[in-house]
Protein backbone atom coordinates (compact mmCIF):
# COMPACT_ATOMS: atom_id res chain seq x y z
CA UNK A 1 0.00 0.00 0.00
CA UNK A 2 1.02 3.93 -0.30
CA UNK A 3 0.92 5.96 2.54
CA UNK A 4 1.54 9.54 2.10
CA UNK A 5 2.10 11.15 5.27
CA UNK A 6 2.10 15.17 5.95
CA UNK A 7 3.38 15.85 2.95
CA UNK A 8 4.70 19.50 1.90
CA UNK A 9 6.16 20.93 -1.21
CA UNK A 10 7.56 24.46 -1.38
CA UNK A 11 8.65 26.04 -4.71
CA UNK A 12 10.49 28.78 -3.14
CA UNK A 13 8.17 30.91 -1.44
CA UNK A 14 5.14 29.36 -2.62
CA UNK A 15 4.11 26.61 -0.71
CA UNK A 16 2.24 23.89 -3.43
CA UNK A 17 1.17 21.55 -0.82
CA UNK A 18 0.93 21.69 2.35
CA UNK A 19 0.62 18.66 4.85
CA UNK A 20 -1.20 16.45 2.51
CA UNK A 21 -1.96 12.93 3.71
CA UNK A 22 -3.43 10.05 1.41
CA UNK A 23 -3.70 6.04 1.68
CA UNK A 24 -4.01 3.91 -1.35
CA UNK A 25 -4.52 0.12 -0.13
CA UNK A 26 -4.01 -3.30 -1.81
CA UNK A 27 -7.00 -3.66 -4.78
CA UNK A 28 -8.30 0.18 -4.66
CA UNK A 29 -8.64 2.84 -6.99
CA UNK A 30 -8.74 6.11 -5.93
CA UNK A 31 -9.44 9.62 -7.26
CA UNK A 32 -8.43 12.69 -6.02
CA UNK A 33 -10.33 15.25 -7.52
CA UNK A 34 -9.59 19.33 -7.84
CA UNK A 35 -9.34 21.69 -10.40
CA UNK A 36 -6.32 23.26 -12.39
CA UNK A 37 -3.75 24.37 -10.11
CA UNK A 38 -4.63 22.59 -6.94
CA UNK A 39 -1.58 20.60 -6.46
CA UNK A 40 -2.84 17.31 -7.60
CA UNK A 41 0.43 17.45 -10.51
CA UNK A 42 2.34 17.97 -8.02
CA UNK A 43 1.40 15.92 -5.02
CA UNK A 44 1.97 12.39 -8.46
CA UNK A 45 5.07 13.96 -9.31
CA UNK A 46 5.91 14.42 -5.64
CA UNK A 47 5.22 10.89 -4.94
CA UNK A 48 6.77 9.51 -8.19
CA UNK A 49 10.42 11.45 -7.44
CA UNK A 50 10.36 13.87 -9.92
CA UNK A 51 9.83 16.83 -7.34
CA UNK A 52 11.63 16.63 -3.80
CA UNK A 53 9.36 17.02 -0.70
CA UNK A 54 10.53 19.93 2.19
CA UNK A 55 8.90 17.54 4.58
CA UNK A 56 6.74 14.81 5.43
CA UNK A 57 6.61 11.28 4.06
CA UNK A 58 6.16 8.51 1.32
CA UNK A 59 5.85 4.86 2.03
CA UNK A 60 5.32 2.56 -0.10
CA UNK A 61 4.78 -1.68 0.64
CA UNK A 62 7.01 -0.65 2.96
CA UNK A 63 9.63 1.05 1.88
CA UNK A 64 10.46 4.50 2.72
CA UNK A 65 10.51 6.20 -0.73
CA UNK A 66 9.55 9.52 -0.32
CA UNK A 67 12.43 12.33 -1.71
CA UNK A 68 14.34 9.07 -3.69
CA UNK A 69 14.87 10.09 -7.41
CA UNK A 70 12.54 8.64 -10.11
CA UNK A 71 13.87 5.53 -11.21
CA UNK A 72 14.55 3.83 -7.99
CA UNK A 73 10.12 4.48 -7.40
CA UNK A 74 9.63 3.01 -10.26
CA UNK A 75 11.46 0.34 -8.91
CA UNK A 76 9.88 -0.04 -5.91
CA UNK A 77 6.55 -0.58 -8.15
CA UNK A 78 5.07 2.93 -8.85
CA UNK A 79 4.76 3.72 -12.54
CA UNK A 80 3.02 6.89 -13.88
CA UNK A 81 1.19 8.33 -16.82
CA UNK A 82 1.70 12.13 -16.91
CA UNK A 83 -0.10 14.89 -17.85
CA UNK A 84 0.01 15.68 -21.28
CA UNK A 85 0.26 11.49 -22.37
CA UNK A 86 4.26 12.05 -22.77
CA UNK A 87 5.37 9.78 -25.20
CA UNK A 88 8.52 9.69 -27.79
CA UNK A 89 6.85 10.59 -31.28
CA UNK A 90 9.18 9.75 -32.98
CA UNK A 91 9.50 6.10 -32.02
CA UNK A 92 7.49 3.17 -32.96
CA UNK A 93 4.38 2.16 -30.46
CA UNK A 94 6.14 -1.16 -29.73
CA UNK A 95 9.28 0.62 -28.51
CA UNK A 96 7.45 3.08 -26.41
CA UNK A 97 5.79 0.54 -25.06
CA UNK A 98 9.11 -2.09 -24.94
CA UNK A 99 10.89 1.05 -23.32
CA UNK A 100 8.21 1.54 -20.64
CA UNK A 101 10.17 -2.17 -19.43
CA UNK A 102 13.44 -0.61 -18.94
CA UNK A 103 13.89 -2.37 -15.62
CA UNK A 104 13.10 -5.48 -16.59
CA UNK A 105 14.97 -5.60 -19.82
CA UNK A 106 16.58 -9.03 -18.92
CA UNK A 107 13.00 -10.72 -18.48
CA UNK A 108 12.22 -11.03 -21.60
CA UNK A 109 9.76 -13.78 -21.48
CA UNK A 110 8.00 -11.30 -19.07
CA UNK A 111 8.46 -8.78 -21.24
CA UNK A 112 6.14 -10.45 -24.20
CA UNK A 113 3.46 -11.37 -21.49
CA UNK A 114 3.16 -7.88 -20.84
CA UNK A 115 3.18 -6.51 -24.16
CA UNK A 116 0.63 -8.79 -24.72
CA UNK A 117 -1.46 -7.73 -21.56
CA UNK A 118 -1.00 -4.37 -23.08
CA UNK A 119 -2.47 -5.06 -26.73
CA UNK A 120 -5.44 -6.97 -25.04
CA UNK A 121 -5.92 -4.16 -23.34
CA UNK A 122 -6.11 -1.65 -26.22
CA UNK A 123 -5.81 -3.73 -29.17
CA UNK A 124 -5.67 -1.21 -31.50
CA UNK A 125 -2.19 -0.51 -30.13
CA UNK A 126 -1.55 -4.10 -32.01
CA UNK A 127 -2.70 -2.70 -35.04
CA UNK A 128 -0.43 0.43 -34.92
CA UNK A 129 2.41 -1.33 -33.32
CA UNK A 130 4.80 -0.40 -35.87
CA UNK A 131 3.71 3.49 -36.46
CA UNK A 132 5.32 6.16 -34.85
CA UNK A 133 3.62 7.04 -31.51
CA UNK A 134 3.52 10.81 -32.50
CA UNK A 135 1.41 9.92 -36.08
CA UNK A 136 -1.63 8.49 -33.49
CA UNK A 137 -4.71 10.18 -32.18
CA UNK A 138 -4.83 11.73 -28.83
CA UNK A 139 -7.08 8.66 -27.56
CA UNK A 140 -4.59 5.88 -28.79
CA UNK A 141 -1.27 7.69 -27.39
CA UNK A 142 -2.84 8.14 -23.92
CA UNK A 143 -3.47 4.57 -24.64
CA UNK A 144 0.21 4.26 -25.17
CA UNK A 145 1.03 6.20 -22.24
CA UNK A 146 -0.87 3.82 -20.30
CA UNK A 147 0.15 0.81 -21.36
CA UNK A 148 3.72 1.70 -21.34
CA UNK A 149 3.15 2.47 -17.86
CA UNK A 150 1.97 -1.08 -17.40
CA UNK A 151 5.05 -2.39 -18.73
CA UNK A 152 7.17 -1.53 -16.26
CA UNK A 153 4.91 -4.59 -14.05
CA UNK A 154 3.91 -1.80 -11.20
CA UNK A 155 1.70 -2.58 -8.00
CA UNK A 156 0.66 0.94 -8.57
CA UNK A 157 -0.20 3.27 -11.30
CA UNK A 158 -0.32 6.65 -11.51
CA UNK A 159 -2.43 8.35 -13.99
CA UNK A 160 -2.65 12.22 -14.16
CA UNK A 161 -5.53 13.15 -16.07
CA UNK A 162 -5.63 10.40 -18.67
CA UNK A 163 -8.80 11.75 -20.08
CA UNK A 164 -7.60 15.50 -20.62
CA UNK A 165 -8.35 16.66 -24.18
CA UNK A 166 -10.44 13.49 -25.30
CA UNK A 167 -13.33 13.05 -27.14
CA UNK A 168 -16.39 11.90 -24.30
CA UNK A 169 -16.30 8.34 -25.87
CA UNK A 170 -13.10 7.97 -25.72
CA UNK A 171 -12.44 9.06 -22.61
CA UNK A 172 -15.12 6.57 -21.33
CA UNK A 173 -12.82 3.82 -22.97
CA UNK A 174 -9.80 4.49 -21.04
CA UNK A 175 -11.34 4.72 -17.62
CA UNK A 176 -12.56 1.24 -18.67
CA UNK A 177 -9.14 0.44 -18.82
CA UNK A 178 -7.96 1.72 -16.17
CA UNK A 179 -10.98 -0.37 -14.31
CA UNK A 180 -9.71 -3.62 -16.05
CA UNK A 181 -6.13 -2.32 -14.94
CA UNK A 182 -7.50 -2.14 -11.61
CA UNK A 183 -9.55 -5.58 -11.13
CA UNK A 184 -6.07 -7.19 -11.91
CA UNK A 185 -4.81 -6.52 -8.73
CA UNK A 186 -3.19 -2.88 -9.71
CA UNK A 187 -3.63 -0.21 -7.61
CA UNK A 188 -4.39 3.12 -8.79
CA UNK A 189 -4.29 6.90 -8.27
CA UNK A 190 -5.84 8.58 -10.64
CA UNK A 191 -6.50 12.33 -10.87
CA UNK A 192 -9.32 13.42 -12.73
CA UNK A 193 -11.17 16.75 -13.80
CA UNK A 194 -13.97 14.85 -14.66
CA UNK A 195 -15.30 14.53 -11.08
CA UNK A 196 -18.92 12.57 -11.78
CA UNK A 197 -17.05 9.82 -14.33
CA UNK A 198 -14.13 9.63 -12.24
CA UNK A 199 -15.89 8.73 -8.75
CA UNK A 200 -17.97 6.20 -10.54
CA UNK A 201 -15.27 3.99 -11.10
CA UNK A 202 -13.05 4.69 -7.94
CA UNK A 203 -13.23 3.25 -4.44
CA UNK A 204 -12.59 6.29 -2.64
CA UNK A 205 -11.62 9.64 -3.33
CA UNK A 206 -10.19 13.03 -1.59
CA UNK A 207 -10.55 16.68 -2.50
CA UNK A 208 -7.55 19.01 -3.00
CA UNK A 209 -7.75 23.01 -2.84
CA UNK A 210 -4.77 25.06 -2.82
CA UNK A 211 -2.73 22.37 -2.22
CA UNK A 212 -3.90 20.67 1.03
CA UNK A 213 -6.69 17.77 1.23
CA UNK A 214 -9.97 19.63 2.02
CA UNK A 215 -12.09 16.22 2.10
CA UNK A 216 -11.41 12.63 2.08
CA UNK A 217 -14.16 9.88 1.86
CA UNK A 218 -15.61 6.81 0.14
CA UNK A 219 -17.08 6.97 -3.53
CA UNK A 220 -20.55 8.02 -2.06
CA UNK A 221 -19.76 10.00 0.89
CA UNK A 222 -18.32 12.58 -2.25
CA UNK A 223 -20.66 11.71 -4.42
CA UNK A 224 -23.59 12.94 -2.12
CA UNK A 225 -21.41 16.03 -0.66
CA UNK A 226 -22.83 19.07 -1.45
CA UNK A 227 -20.09 21.02 -1.67
CA UNK A 228 -18.56 18.20 -4.24
CA UNK A 229 -21.71 18.19 -6.34
CA UNK A 230 -21.80 21.94 -6.45
CA UNK A 231 -17.72 22.60 -6.92
CA UNK A 232 -17.09 19.44 -9.23
CA UNK A 233 -20.23 17.91 -10.80
CA UNK A 234 -22.10 21.14 -11.24
CA UNK A 235 -25.37 20.32 -10.21
CA UNK B 1 12.29 -5.43 -59.56
CA UNK B 2 10.66 -5.93 -56.00
CA UNK B 3 13.54 -7.33 -54.84
CA UNK B 4 15.81 -4.49 -56.05
CA UNK B 5 13.02 -1.83 -54.58
CA UNK B 6 13.05 -3.41 -51.58
CA UNK B 7 16.57 -4.58 -50.85
CA UNK B 8 18.03 -1.34 -52.39
CA UNK B 9 19.57 0.35 -49.35
CA UNK B 10 21.20 -3.13 -48.74
CA UNK B 11 22.88 -2.87 -52.20
CA UNK B 12 23.30 0.35 -52.23
CA UNK B 13 25.61 -0.22 -48.66
CA UNK B 14 27.18 -2.98 -50.44
CA UNK B 15 27.79 -0.79 -53.49
CA UNK B 16 29.73 2.18 -51.31
CA UNK B 17 31.91 -0.54 -49.12
CA UNK B 18 32.93 -1.94 -52.42
CA UNK B 19 33.93 2.09 -54.03
CA UNK B 20 35.71 2.54 -50.85
CA UNK B 21 37.69 -0.64 -51.02
CA UNK B 22 39.24 0.53 -54.51
CA UNK B 23 39.58 4.67 -53.86
CA UNK B 24 43.37 3.97 -53.51
CA UNK B 25 43.11 2.55 -57.20
CA UNK B 26 41.06 5.12 -58.34
CA UNK B 27 42.81 7.74 -56.45
CA UNK B 28 46.70 7.36 -57.24
CA UNK B 29 46.96 11.41 -56.08
CA UNK B 30 48.36 11.10 -52.95
CA UNK B 31 46.80 15.01 -52.12
CA UNK B 32 43.36 14.01 -53.03
CA UNK B 33 43.84 10.31 -51.14
CA UNK B 34 44.84 12.57 -48.33
CA UNK B 35 41.60 14.30 -48.39
CA UNK B 36 39.68 11.61 -48.21
CA UNK B 37 41.41 10.02 -45.28
CA UNK B 38 40.79 12.77 -43.71
CA UNK B 39 37.66 13.29 -43.96
CA UNK B 40 37.26 9.28 -42.72
CA UNK B 41 38.98 10.94 -39.75
CA UNK B 42 36.78 13.62 -39.05
CA UNK B 43 33.68 11.20 -39.62
CA UNK B 44 34.80 9.32 -36.85
CA UNK B 45 35.07 12.06 -34.46
CA UNK B 46 31.92 13.23 -35.55
CA UNK B 47 30.30 9.71 -34.75
CA UNK B 48 31.10 10.37 -31.49
CA UNK B 49 29.72 13.32 -31.10
CA UNK B 50 26.86 12.19 -32.61
CA UNK B 51 26.07 9.58 -29.72
CA UNK B 52 26.23 12.66 -27.10
CA UNK B 53 24.45 15.33 -29.20
CA UNK B 54 22.27 13.39 -31.35
CA UNK B 55 21.17 10.24 -29.45
CA UNK B 56 21.86 11.63 -25.88
CA UNK B 57 20.76 15.37 -27.02
CA UNK B 58 23.70 16.71 -25.03
CA UNK B 59 25.40 19.98 -26.94
CA UNK B 60 29.05 19.06 -25.64
CA UNK B 61 31.37 21.89 -26.93
CA UNK B 62 34.62 20.59 -25.73
CA UNK B 63 34.89 17.63 -28.84
CA UNK B 64 37.88 18.83 -29.98
CA UNK B 65 39.53 19.11 -26.36
CA UNK B 66 39.08 15.07 -26.26
CA UNK B 67 40.62 14.87 -29.71
CA UNK B 68 43.55 16.30 -28.76
CA UNK B 69 43.43 14.48 -25.81
CA UNK B 70 43.71 11.20 -28.03
CA UNK B 71 45.86 12.64 -30.14
CA UNK B 72 48.61 13.87 -27.82
CA UNK B 73 48.50 10.32 -26.01
CA UNK B 74 49.59 8.75 -29.12
CA UNK B 75 52.08 11.42 -30.10
CA UNK B 76 53.69 12.11 -26.74
CA UNK B 77 54.05 8.15 -26.29
CA UNK B 78 54.98 7.39 -29.55
CA UNK B 79 57.78 10.49 -29.79
CA UNK B 80 58.80 11.05 -26.90
CA UNK B 81 59.00 7.53 -25.28
CA UNK B 82 59.24 5.16 -28.32
CA UNK B 83 56.19 3.88 -27.37
CA UNK B 84 54.92 1.42 -30.01
CA UNK B 85 51.76 2.59 -31.69
CA UNK B 86 48.76 0.48 -31.16
CA UNK B 87 48.94 0.43 -27.21
CA UNK B 88 49.69 3.89 -27.70
CA UNK B 89 46.12 4.08 -29.73
CA UNK B 90 44.00 2.05 -27.47
CA UNK B 91 45.66 3.94 -24.29
CA UNK B 92 44.30 7.57 -26.67
CA UNK B 93 40.80 5.82 -26.91
CA UNK B 94 40.90 5.02 -22.99
CA UNK B 95 42.56 7.82 -21.89
CA UNK B 96 39.85 10.26 -23.82
CA UNK B 97 37.13 7.52 -22.32
CA UNK B 98 38.04 7.97 -18.82
CA UNK B 99 39.04 11.99 -18.54
CA UNK B 100 35.14 12.28 -20.36
CA UNK B 101 33.67 10.35 -17.45
CA UNK B 102 35.96 12.53 -14.84
CA UNK B 103 34.70 15.47 -16.24
CA UNK B 104 31.32 14.43 -16.97
CA UNK B 105 30.30 13.83 -13.08
CA UNK B 106 30.70 17.59 -13.15
CA UNK B 107 29.45 18.65 -16.33
CA UNK B 108 26.27 16.96 -15.88
CA UNK B 109 25.48 18.88 -13.01
CA UNK B 110 24.42 21.45 -15.50
CA UNK B 111 21.39 21.81 -18.34
CA UNK B 112 21.39 22.91 -21.66
CA UNK B 113 23.13 26.01 -22.47
CA UNK B 114 25.42 26.37 -19.37
CA UNK B 115 26.15 22.43 -20.09
CA UNK B 116 27.47 23.74 -23.46
CA UNK B 117 29.27 26.77 -21.47
CA UNK B 118 30.96 24.37 -19.32
CA UNK B 119 32.19 21.79 -21.87
CA UNK B 120 33.34 25.01 -24.18
CA UNK B 121 35.54 25.75 -21.00
CA UNK B 122 37.10 22.00 -20.81
CA UNK B 123 37.76 22.15 -24.21
CA UNK B 124 39.67 25.84 -23.90
CA UNK B 125 41.29 23.96 -20.58
CA UNK B 126 42.43 21.31 -22.61
CA UNK B 127 44.18 23.53 -25.00
CA UNK B 128 45.60 25.84 -23.09
CA UNK B 129 47.40 23.02 -21.21
CA UNK B 130 48.52 21.48 -24.25
CA UNK B 131 49.75 25.04 -25.50
CA UNK B 132 51.61 25.53 -22.34
CA UNK B 133 53.01 21.86 -21.23
CA UNK B 134 55.94 22.63 -23.73
CA UNK B 135 58.32 19.82 -22.17
CA UNK B 136 55.46 17.47 -22.73
CA UNK B 137 54.27 18.21 -25.95
CA UNK B 138 56.50 20.72 -27.44
CA UNK B 139 53.98 23.80 -26.70
CA UNK B 140 53.44 26.15 -29.72
CA UNK B 141 55.70 24.30 -32.13
CA UNK B 142 54.11 20.54 -31.58
CA UNK B 143 55.43 17.30 -32.22
CA UNK B 144 56.87 16.25 -35.11
CA UNK B 145 57.44 12.71 -36.51
CA UNK B 146 54.93 10.97 -35.15
CA UNK B 147 55.14 7.09 -36.70
CA UNK B 148 53.09 5.15 -38.75
CA UNK B 149 51.33 1.76 -37.29
CA UNK B 150 53.86 -0.81 -36.44
CA UNK B 151 52.83 -3.72 -39.47
CA UNK B 152 50.68 -6.27 -38.24
CA UNK B 153 52.42 -9.76 -39.95
CA UNK B 154 52.12 -8.91 -43.40
CA UNK B 155 50.41 -6.10 -43.17
CA UNK B 156 52.70 -3.11 -43.28
CA UNK B 157 51.75 0.53 -43.11
CA UNK B 158 54.12 2.40 -45.11
CA UNK B 159 52.50 4.72 -47.27
CA UNK B 160 48.81 6.56 -47.67
CA UNK B 161 47.58 3.61 -49.15
CA UNK B 162 47.79 1.18 -46.18
CA UNK B 163 46.45 3.95 -43.78
CA UNK B 164 43.70 4.70 -45.54
CA UNK B 165 42.81 0.85 -45.04
CA UNK B 166 43.80 1.01 -41.52
CA UNK B 167 41.36 4.54 -41.17
CA UNK B 168 38.69 2.90 -43.34
CA UNK B 169 38.79 -0.41 -40.78
CA UNK B 170 38.23 2.02 -37.78
CA UNK B 171 35.56 3.67 -39.64
CA UNK B 172 33.58 0.21 -40.14
CA UNK B 173 34.71 -0.30 -36.93
CA UNK B 174 33.00 3.17 -35.15
CA UNK B 175 29.59 3.31 -37.39
CA UNK B 176 28.85 -0.41 -36.48
CA UNK B 177 29.82 1.18 -32.82
CA UNK B 178 26.80 4.13 -33.14
CA UNK B 179 24.56 1.18 -35.39
CA UNK B 180 24.50 -1.07 -32.27
CA UNK B 181 24.03 1.40 -29.52
CA UNK B 182 21.45 2.97 -31.43
CA UNK B 183 19.21 -0.29 -32.25
CA UNK B 184 19.81 -1.29 -28.65
CA UNK B 185 18.27 -0.17 -25.24
CA UNK B 186 20.91 1.70 -24.21
CA UNK B 187 20.70 3.65 -27.05
CA UNK B 188 16.61 4.02 -26.94
CA UNK B 189 17.57 5.31 -22.99
CA UNK B 190 19.58 8.13 -24.66
CA UNK B 191 16.59 8.96 -27.08
CA UNK B 192 14.56 8.86 -24.42
CA UNK B 193 16.39 11.44 -22.40
CA UNK B 194 16.59 13.78 -25.65
CA UNK B 195 12.98 13.65 -25.56
CA UNK B 196 12.28 13.97 -22.00
CA UNK B 197 14.50 13.87 -19.19
CA UNK B 198 11.74 13.79 -16.65
CA UNK B 199 9.41 10.81 -18.89
CA UNK B 200 13.44 8.69 -18.98
CA UNK B 201 13.46 9.17 -15.41
CA UNK B 202 9.89 8.22 -15.09
CA UNK B 203 10.03 5.21 -17.37
CA UNK B 204 13.55 3.87 -14.76
CA UNK B 205 15.73 5.21 -16.44
CA UNK B 206 18.80 6.43 -14.20
CA UNK B 207 19.27 10.10 -16.56
CA UNK B 208 22.64 10.80 -14.75
CA UNK B 209 24.21 7.66 -15.18
CA UNK B 210 23.08 7.39 -19.14
CA UNK B 211 24.01 10.63 -20.27
CA UNK B 212 27.42 9.55 -18.19
CA UNK B 213 28.24 7.00 -20.00
CA UNK B 214 26.94 8.94 -23.21
CA UNK B 215 29.96 11.22 -22.64
CA UNK B 216 32.04 8.92 -22.09
CA UNK B 217 31.31 6.44 -25.49
CA UNK B 218 31.36 10.00 -27.39
CA UNK B 219 35.07 11.31 -25.91
CA UNK B 220 36.64 7.96 -26.15
CA UNK B 221 35.51 7.86 -29.91
CA UNK B 222 36.98 11.61 -30.07
CA UNK B 223 40.53 10.33 -28.71
CA UNK B 224 40.32 7.52 -31.61
CA UNK B 225 40.07 9.23 -34.13
CA UNK B 226 42.65 11.61 -32.88
CA UNK B 227 44.82 9.00 -32.52
CA UNK B 228 44.24 8.03 -36.09
CA UNK B 229 44.95 11.67 -36.69
CA UNK B 230 48.44 11.72 -35.20
CA UNK B 231 49.63 8.57 -36.80
CA UNK B 232 48.07 9.56 -40.27
CA UNK B 233 49.60 13.44 -40.41
CA UNK B 234 52.92 12.67 -38.20
CA UNK B 235 52.63 16.01 -36.89
CA UNK B 236 50.96 17.41 -33.77
CA UNK B 237 50.06 21.33 -33.16
CA UNK B 238 47.94 22.83 -30.23
CA UNK B 239 45.80 24.62 -33.18
CA UNK B 240 43.82 21.22 -33.67
CA UNK B 241 42.60 21.39 -29.95
CA UNK B 242 41.50 24.68 -30.10
CA UNK B 243 37.49 25.39 -30.15
CA UNK B 244 37.22 25.84 -33.88
CA UNK B 245 37.78 22.39 -34.55
CA UNK B 246 35.08 21.78 -32.44
CA UNK B 247 33.05 23.69 -34.17
CA UNK B 248 33.56 22.28 -37.48
CA UNK B 249 32.92 18.70 -36.13
CA UNK B 250 29.52 20.36 -34.98
CA UNK B 251 29.12 21.78 -38.44
CA UNK B 252 29.80 18.22 -40.02
CA UNK B 253 27.40 16.88 -37.84
CA UNK B 254 24.40 19.31 -38.56
CA UNK B 255 24.73 18.91 -42.12
CA UNK B 256 24.96 15.53 -42.14
CA UNK B 257 21.91 15.32 -39.65
CA UNK B 258 21.89 14.48 -35.82
CA UNK B 259 20.81 11.54 -34.26
CA UNK B 260 21.31 9.55 -37.59
CA UNK B 261 23.33 7.05 -38.66
CA UNK B 262 24.46 8.10 -42.33
CA UNK B 263 24.75 11.94 -41.47
CA UNK B 264 28.09 11.83 -39.59
CA UNK B 265 29.42 10.32 -42.80
CA UNK B 266 28.30 12.02 -45.39
CA UNK B 267 28.57 15.77 -43.42
CA UNK B 268 31.89 15.25 -42.51
CA UNK B 269 32.96 13.87 -46.04
CA UNK B 270 30.72 16.21 -48.13
CA UNK B 271 32.11 19.36 -45.73
CA UNK B 272 35.87 18.40 -45.55
CA UNK B 273 36.07 17.74 -49.37
CA UNK B 274 34.06 21.30 -50.03
CA UNK B 275 36.53 23.04 -47.54
CA UNK B 276 39.85 21.93 -49.42
CA UNK B 277 37.79 22.93 -53.00
CA UNK B 278 37.01 26.07 -51.58
CA UNK B 279 40.75 26.71 -50.51
CA UNK B 280 41.41 28.92 -53.44
CA UNK B 281 39.23 31.43 -51.83
CA UNK B 282 40.88 31.02 -48.41
CA UNK B 283 39.15 32.92 -45.69
CA UNK B 284 36.57 33.57 -48.47
CA UNK B 285 35.12 29.92 -48.09
CA UNK B 286 33.72 30.84 -44.49
CA UNK B 287 31.44 33.36 -45.68
CA UNK B 288 30.43 30.91 -48.52
CA UNK B 289 29.44 28.30 -46.15
CA UNK B 290 27.95 30.12 -43.46
CA UNK B 291 24.97 31.07 -45.59
CA UNK B 292 24.97 27.45 -46.39
CA UNK B 293 24.53 25.88 -43.16
CA UNK B 294 22.02 28.89 -42.02
CA UNK B 295 20.01 27.62 -45.21
CA UNK B 296 20.40 24.06 -44.09
CA UNK B 297 19.31 24.37 -40.54
CA UNK B 298 16.00 26.91 -41.11
CA UNK B 299 15.24 24.26 -43.76
CA UNK B 300 16.60 21.43 -42.84
CA UNK B 301 16.60 20.90 -39.57
CA UNK B 302 17.69 17.29 -39.43
CA UNK B 303 20.54 17.72 -42.36
CA UNK B 304 21.04 16.13 -45.08
CA UNK B 305 19.71 12.55 -43.74
CA UNK B 306 16.60 14.03 -42.29
CA UNK B 307 16.02 15.99 -46.18
CA UNK B 308 16.20 12.18 -47.50
CA UNK B 309 14.63 10.44 -44.95
CA UNK B 310 11.64 13.40 -46.17
CA UNK B 311 11.99 12.45 -49.54
CA UNK B 312 12.04 8.86 -49.07
CA UNK B 313 8.97 9.06 -47.14
CA UNK B 314 7.37 11.16 -50.14
CA UNK B 315 8.27 8.75 -53.19
CA UNK B 316 6.65 5.78 -50.54
CA UNK B 317 3.48 8.09 -50.33
CA UNK B 318 3.39 8.22 -54.19
CA UNK B 319 3.84 5.10 -55.04
CA UNK B 320 0.69 4.54 -52.47
CA UNK B 321 1.79 1.05 -51.67
CA UNK B 322 1.21 2.07 -47.60
CA UNK B 323 4.52 0.24 -46.66
CA UNK B 324 5.88 3.14 -45.17
CA UNK B 325 4.75 1.72 -41.92
CA UNK B 326 7.13 2.47 -39.00
CA UNK B 327 10.31 3.78 -40.19
CA UNK B 328 9.21 7.32 -41.18
CA UNK B 329 10.60 8.51 -38.57
CA UNK B 330 14.07 6.74 -38.30
CA UNK B 331 14.39 5.81 -41.96
CA UNK B 332 17.85 5.93 -42.08
CA UNK B 333 18.37 3.12 -39.29
CA UNK B 334 17.49 -0.14 -40.63
CA UNK B 335 13.76 -1.24 -39.59
CA UNK B 336 14.26 -4.07 -37.42
CA UNK B 337 11.19 -5.59 -35.83
CA UNK B 338 12.02 -5.99 -31.94
CA UNK B 339 9.48 -8.22 -30.28
CA UNK B 340 11.58 -9.04 -27.67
Amino acid sequence: MLEVRDLSVRFGEFAALRGVSLTVEEGELVVVLGANGAGKSTLFRTINGLIKPASGEIDFCGEKIGGRPANAVVKAGIAQSAEGRHLFPELSVLKNLTLGAYLRRRDRAGIKKSLEEAYELFPILYEKRNDPAGSLSGGQQQMVAVGRALMAKPKLLILDEPSLGLAPLVSRQVLDAVVEINKTGIMVLLAEQNAKAALKIAHRGYVVENGEVILAGSKDELMDNDDVRRAYMGT
Amino acid sequence: MAALSKHWKKIALVVVFVISLFVPVFVQNDYFLGIIILGYVWAIATYGLNILLGYTGQLSLGHAGFFGIGAYTVGVLTVNYEFPFWPSLLLAAIASSVLGFLIGIFALRTRNEYFAIFTLGVGFVIYLVIERWEGLTGGALGLIGVPYPEGIGPIQFDGPESIYYLILGFLILTIYIAWSIANSLVGRSFMAIRNSEELAAATGINVGRAKQLAFAISTGIAGLAGGLYATYIGFLGPAIVNVPTTFEILLYLLVGGMGSLSGPLVGAFLVTTLFQFLQQFEAYRLVILGPIVVILIIFFPKGLAGLWAALETRIKAMRGKGEMSGDAGASEEPAKEEAK
